[in-house]
């Protein structure tokens, strides 16, 4: 290509957007269901493990597509492991200095990101052969479909099982108590969160049927 | 005796990797259409978390942690690698599970032709991972703790992938509706799986 591209033409919004919606990671593709569900019980650490995921995606996104012609094909893998690894390294580090507590909540699962499925298949099928500036817009794109998913999850985990908003007593503020509601202590058990994106998958299938499996 | 049998149960019904902590599901639900396929991953898993955990505690133990130099000279006494644990346990993954599929592929061809491409799956499944980071976070005081706690591990998440292939493979004839078929009614049945494993949550072992 010689000529040169707008930095957002119409091609890269659309690496952009599309996994957000059509294209979503979780509930399209089935990838990175690992850590996406164990964090969703309140939002604050459910927004944090979007964005770490969202950095190390775009970051290594950009450095495989950097290095793609250097890469040989046998040992790509394990080259891939390591930025993978090196980046999520860089990633816990900073939490730890700087959101000490949410680092914590998030235990094992930041380290979780090294094997999370989203990022070895972008990696995989789009930063191996495309330029550095649509690899780091489909890992943001990616990220961000991979966060709202979280988001959504973690949203009515928080409310309906514990009753507040990034730990803000809504329920309580609007009285809603008094008149006998109770809080579900269900919503924050572990399956929960399986059948809570089970729900949203429905959803988004029933808007959409060309994403029916047969 | 008594205490490694506690962690290996403790690491099947109560520590569920799949129903307690989400991990190994991609390939959890990638795999799990038929008995037989998910039964030679559950295998595969169980071998390499029983040989990885070890593996790892050792590497732990006497190379990342704080002080754990101690044993080469005192002046090393307060080096603390544990930062580099992440990259330390994901290239020890992914060599045992070379190095496992190679010995199998030389001693057993019959087992290696059933796992097939099962066991280089295995480098990226969380579940690996996790069960080398659960161990590093758990402190576990022995090997043998160590060991135990990852072939429990292994034995949980084998029996929940083959629970859900045996449940897959008889709800094909029923009447979903088209909208959840597939993944949608694969995550709810799981869900409702892992309330029924709840139930072992208050056995106090």
């Amino acid at each position: 290509m010689s000529e040169k591209e707008p930095l957002f033409s119409s091609k890269n919004l659309k690496l952009l957007t599309d996994p957000v919606g059509t294209n979503n990671p979780i509930t399209v593709l089935v990838l990175g269901i690992c850590s996406a569900l164990a964090v969703t019980v309140k939002l604050e650490p459910s927004i944090v493990m979007a964005l770490s995921v969202t950095i190390v995606l775009a970051a290594s996104n950009v450095a495989i597509s950097l290095l793609r012609s250097l890469i040989p094909p046998r040992i790509r893998i394990i080259v891939q492991l390591v930025v993978i690894a090196t980046m999520v390294i860089i990633v816990d580090q900073v939490l730890k200095a700087y959101a000490y507590d949410v680092s914590k909540q998030l235990s094992v699962f930041v380290g979780l990101i090294i094997t999370n499925c989203i990022i070895m298949g972008r990696l995989e099928a789009f930063a191996l052969g495309n330029k550095p500036w649509p690899s780091f817009l489909d890992g943001i794109g990616n990220g961000a479909g991979y966060g709202i998913i979280l988001i959504i999850v973690a949203f009515f985990r928080e409310l309906l099982g514990s009753g507040t908003l990034f730990g803000y007593p809504v329920l309580e503020k609007i009285g809603l108590y008094n008149t006998g509601y109770k809080d579900n202590g269900m919503m924050i058990l572990p399956p929960m969160a399986l059948i809570t994106l089970g729900i949203i998958i429905w959803v988004q299938r029933a808007r959409n049927k060309d994403l029916i499996e047969s | 005796m008594e205490n490694l049998l506690n962690i290996f149960v403790k690491s099947i019904f109560i520590d569920n990797m799949i129903f307690a902590y989400f991990l190994g599901m991609c390939s959890y639900l990638a795999v799990s259409k038929t008995v037989k396929t998910s039964t030679g991953l559950g295998i595969a898993v169980i071998f390499v978390l029983g040989i990885t955990v070890p593996v790892n505690y050792l590497i732990e133990n006497y190379l990342l942690k704080a002080g754990a130099l101690q044993w080469i000279s005192p002046g090393l006494a307060d080096v603390d690698l544990s930062f580099l644990s992440f990259i330390m346990f994901i290239a020890v993954i992914a060599s045992m599970v070379q190095l496992v599929e190679m010995i199998i592929e030389k001693f057993s061809p019959a087992l290696y032709s059933s796992l097939g491409i099962f066991l280089p799956l295995i480098a990226v499944n969380c579940a690996i991972l996790g069960g080398s980071l659960f161990m590093q976070e758990r402190n576990y005081q022995s090997i043998a703790e160590a060991t135990s706690f990852g072939l429990g591990s292994g034995v949980g998440w084998f029996l929940a992938i083959v629970g859900i292939a045996a449940i897959r493979e008889k709800i094909r004839y029923s009447q979903i509706p088209a909208p959840l078929r597939g993944l949608g009614i694969t995550f709810i049945i799981t869900g409702l799986m892992g309330i029924a494993f709840m139930s072992f949550m208050g056995i106090k072992l």
